[in-house]
């Protein structure tokens, strides 16, 4: 029971470190909705990562609260209106942070990784 | 962050949701779907939009506060749903937090409130040290001196209470309650007159044009508030004195016995002894250290002054010395250890009130573990349980702490009633801001107590052995921790118990003490001469004293009457110095041996019912023209004539009278029926009242009277006296039964208190274990009907079950005997005539909680052997 509970928490943990990247870098584009992510992040993604909105919104509105994007009402472009998100500049110095950050992660998942294939 | 910015928040955020599901919609119907399988589509792929919108929510960081709503709503149906339960865990609680607020009220009133004088950490109460008096009197010329020579006060002023005048030419002649002060008391305590001014400097001298200061009360009941009273005269005791200002009647002169109402210069007291370096006339006095000074350095400046006055003045000052007490200290420090073991006393009750709500919770939480488990199941953490409890328990202790703030300020009006009069500052005794703190603190301290145990072991037993139990519940650990907690509160009960039992015995003890009078058939008032005697001649007043002696004594219902000066038992006291005749005068007044001294009446020992050793007492032929005469108690007797008879030897009085000793008489306990064994100073001596010279008795006397209805036979004397004259005045009318019972008042307020609070313990105690007991019974009800099917008697049942009950009860009373015996010593100095840990008491009040205890058991262990073996086994 309680191993269960520590190992869902590691996943979600993963999850939201790597989602937040994954935001920040779809907004690099230009500003976008909730909806619009998460469709960017499947289709470049090959369809495999399917972003799961219970952790998209909290996780929007959690990198909201710290600034990192700020949201505005617009008109989309099928005449829908939207919460569009945008980066801020304390936003690009995260993603900056974010992606060394996780290039150095899979740099070393690689390594580790690589002996043992050998 | 208001509520508005929050729900702002919320419909943005259904807008964001809403725009989500119709793109995606939008999107799906481009492809070629029908509008409602786009829709359907769509709602599928977002997911449970409720819970989208919860988890987005806790990303604001507003969740906790989200929570905390919906658990005090899910808190409060919770309680609803079991009305009974929740009746009686908030009236237990209201019981203990408004027994303990209510307590609380009494000690910020009376101990944690400064003093009502601006610095009042300066103040200090002045008291000459005697030897026979630690905190004696200051004789005006000493206080003077005082004044003069001292480095280390800002001021000093003195006070003499206690006096009263005759009130003429204002309606009808009555009897003002005044108190003789020094220039620059006011000023010194900062009280400022509504109107007119203090005394001036000079005004408080002997000689100087009589003046008066009335308090607001007076200046009501007898003027009207007229405005134009300044300058005007009021005639006390025959002469006028000049209205100089009007002291506030907020204004309280803390520690006087009677509230007066008026104030006057020290210097119009016509006292021949006033200007007596050796005399003890009960003046006190309060003076205020300079800013930065302390009371040890205070101290030995008076040390140089009294000493350099011992060295001017040998003969009356050798061996006086000057008391310095912290002003607070000398007001509260008799009320002090009464208040807090009393409040120890209350605290108990409240852990007793927690214990028991907390084993309610327990027992409930045993019925809810089904519950528990399912949401356990369904995905709540266990904090998130855990916090529910608590959340529920401390909603049982606001309501109950609410309801508790009430009882306490009804109870508070109530106590008052009963408080003795000696409580100083009782009219602080108010629910104010910080006693609403104090009451919430301990709500929330108790809610935490008793929700955290419950909430604890819920969190213990794991989801699967509860959901396989099904729903029996009971764990043995859980069946433990009631058990410990019934102990605990046996114990915390005995202990008050015990606590209560001792007031008792003290108080049992203390009226078993024989006075050494009648208290029962004796009554005493004060009687003052009309204005105008005062310039008269000693025969004329000793001729009108004659007169009212027969007159009061004609008066129905009287068996007596006896004029008294000087001191009377329990009520004033008075000293005279003396040496022994044939022993060289001693060479100072401080060097003389002391006695408390009774200026009597012929009859005064039959009215007094105080028994004649040997010799004889006072006849009427004992008067001014007789050879002195007195009569000595036994205590006198046995320091100075030990193994001798007293009677037939003398005395020489310090002013020079001879005086023979024709009588011995039994000791009367002056100072009280606790206090008086310990006191150094109890001989006692008796002389004649028509033997006082008349200048001493010319403004009146106390009377004592011997009747039947000593309650009712002051309106017959007051008759009597209003026929004489209409400026006679007759007042201050009490029973010695009375002054007895007022001087035990505070004990036995303790003693009430305690006693009720050992009740409420007692009650919550016995609720405790029956409830418990009951509950276990309960539980036990299947294994019960099988024992019985296997052919147990009714009474093994009674037994077992009765076993189980008074297992924790024995348990509880030998830990809560331990504890008393620890606790006990706190409170030996409110005991008298019983020890702390008094064997009997310990046993006797054991007994009875364990009989109690036992009572309680036995309703649910008669219940338990009327099982039925076959409906009990049928069941579940």
């Amino acid at each position: 029971m309680v191993e269960k509970k520590a190992r869902y928490q590691n996943r979600i943990e993963l999850l939201q470190g790597t989602l937040d990247l994954l935001i920040l870098q779809t907004l690099q584009w230009g500003p976008q909705h909730g909806y619009g992510i998460s469709v960017a992040i499947r289709n470049r993604s090959g369809e495999l990562l399917q972003v799961d909105t219970g952790s998209l919104y909290p996780a929007l509105h959690r990198l909201e609260k710290q600034k990192w994007i700020k949201a505005e009402w617009r008109i989309s472009e099928n005449k829908q209106r939207a919460k569009f998100y945008q980066l801020t500049s304390a936003g690009k110095k995260q993603l900056t942070r974010e992606r060394s950050k996780w290039s150095q992660l899979s740099d070393a998942i690689a390594g580790v990784l690589q002996p043992g294939e050998k | 962050m208001s509520f508005w910015w929050r729900k702002r928040r919320e419909e943005e955020l259904d807008a964001e949701v809403r725009s989500h599901l119709e793109m995606a919609a939008r999107e799906r119907m481009e492809r070629g779907k029908t509008a409602e399988e786009a829709e359907h589509a769509a709602r599928r792929e977002f997911g449970n939009v409720g819970l989208v919108r919860e988890v987005t929510r806790d990303a604001w960081g507003w969740g906790a506060l989200d929570r905390l709503m919906q658990d005090l709503r899910f808190g409060l149906r919770i309680l609803a749903k079991s009305p009974g339960f929740t009746a009686v865990a908030i009236l237990t609680l209201a019981l203990g937090i408004g027994a303990n607020t209510a307590l609380f009220s009494v000690v910020n009133g009376v101990l944690l409130n400064p003093l009502p004088y601006p610095e009042p950490e300066q103040l200090v109460e002045l008291r000459e040290s005697k030897p026979n008096f630690a905190t004696g009197s200051i004789s005006y010329p000493n206080f003077l001196d005082w004044q003069k020579d001292n480095r280390t006060f800002a001021s000093m002023a003195i006070v003499r209470g206690n006096r009263s005048f005759t009130l003429t030419g204002l309606g009808e002649a009555e009897q003002v309650d005044a108190v003789f002060m020094s220039t620059g008391f006011f000023e010194q305590l900062g009280v400022n007159p509504v109107l007119g001014r203090a005394f001036a400097p000079g005004e408080d001298r002997i000689g100087a044009a009589p003046t008066v200061m009335i308090t607001g009360g007076f200046w009501k009941r007898k003027l009207g508030s007229a405005q134009d009273i300044l300058g005007k005269s009021l005639t006390l005791d025959g002469r006028g004195y000049t209205i100089i200002g009007i002291i506030p009647a907020s204004f309280d002169l803390l520690g006087s016995l009677r509230t007066p109402e008026m104030y006057v210069p020290i210097g119009q007291w016509s006292n021949p002894l006033l200007m007596n370096r050796a005399a003890g006339l009960g003046i006190g006095g309060i003076g205020r250290l300079k800013p930065g000074v302390t009371v040890q350095q205070a101290r030995a400046d008076m040390e140089r002054v009294t000493q350099n006055l011992a060295a001017a003045y040998p003969e009356t000052d050798k061996g006086i010395g000057a008391a310095v007490i912290p002003l607070r200290k000398w007001l509260l420090g008799s009320v002090e250890p009464f208040l807090l073991v009393l409040f120890g006393a209350v605290g108990f009750v409240l852990l007793i009130a927690c214990v028991n709500v907390a084993n309610l919770l327990l027992a409930r939480s045993t019925g809810r573990a089904h519950e528990f488990a399912i949401r356990a199941a369904l995905g709540a953490g266990q904090g998130r349980i855990v916090r529910q409890l608590l959340t529920e328990s401390m909603l049982l202790a606001v309501i109950g702490g609410g309801l508790g703030v009430l009882l306490a300020a009804a109870g508070t009006r109530a106590a008052l009633g009963v408080l003795p009069t000696t409580l100083l500052r009782a009219t602080d005794v108010v629910v104010d801001g910080r006693v609403l703190l104090f009451a919430g603190s301990i709500s929330l301290l108790a809610g935490i107590c008793f929700g955290l145990v419950p909430a604890l072991k819920t969190r213990k037993p794991g989801v699967h052995e509860t959901l396989k139990e099904g729903g029996r519940g009971g764990s043995g650990a859980r069946h433990r921790a009631q058990g410990a907690l019934v102990a605990a509160e046996m114990a915390l009960a005995l202990v008050l118990l015990i606590g209560a039992g001792l007031m008792v015995r003290t108080l049992a003890a203390l009226w078993n003490v024989n006075p050494g009078f009648e208290a029962n058939k004796v009554m005493t008032f004060g009687f003052s001469l009309p204005p105008s005697m005062r310039n008269a001649s000693p025969e004329a007043i000793r001729a009108k004293l004659r007169e009212v002696h027969d007159k009061f004594q004609a008066a129905p219902g009287v068996q007596g009457v006896a004029f008294s000066w000087g001191a009377t038992p329990l009520q004033g006291d008075d000293e005279w110095l003396f040496w022994i005749d044939g022993q060289p005068k001693p060479a100072s007044e401080s060097e003389m041996n002391w006695a408390i001294d009774y200026v009597v009446d012929y009859d005064y020992l039959r009215i007094m019912g105080i028994p004649l050793k040997s010799g004889r007492f006072f006849t009427a032929q004992d008067d001014e023209h007789a050879a002195r005469v007195a009569v000595v108690d036994e205590v006198l007797a046995n320091q100075f004539f030990a193994g001798q008879s007293a009677i037939g030897k003398h005395l020489h009085l310090s002013g020079g009278e001879i005086l023979e000793i024709v009588g011995v008489v039994g000791h009367v306990k002056q100072w009280g029926l606790d206090t008086d064994d310990k006191e150094t100073l109890r001989a006692q001596l008796y002389t004649p009242f028509m033997q006082l010279p008349a200048k001493g008795i010319g403004g009146g006397a106390g009377v004592v009277v011997r009747s039947d209805q000593p309650a009712a036979v002051f309106q017959s004397i007051r008759q009597a006296n209003n026929q004489m004259s209409s400026e006679q005045v007759v007042f201050g009318a009490q029973t010695m039964s009375e002054v007895i019972a007022s001087s035990l008042a505070e004990r036995r307020f303790s003693m009430i208190l305690f006693g009720i609070f050992a009740g409420l313990a007692l009650l919550l105690a016995s609720i405790g274990i029956y409830g418990v007991v009951s509950y276990l019974a309960g539980q036990r009800t299947h294994e019960i009907g099988i024992r019985m099917a296997l052919g147990a008697k009714q009474t093994d049942v009674l037994r077992m079950v009765l076993g189980a009950g008074m297992k924790m009860t024995v348990i509880g009373i030998f830990i809560g005997l331990l504890a008393a015996l620890g606790l006990t010593r706190l409170m030996a100095n409110l005991l008298f005539g019983v020890s702390a840990t008094d064997p009997l008491t310990f046993v006797g009040v054991g007994t009875i909680l364990a009989i109690v205890a036992l009572a309680a058991c036995h309703v649910p262990a008669r219940r338990a052997t009327r099982v039925d073996p076959v409906v009990a086994l049928r069941y579940e």
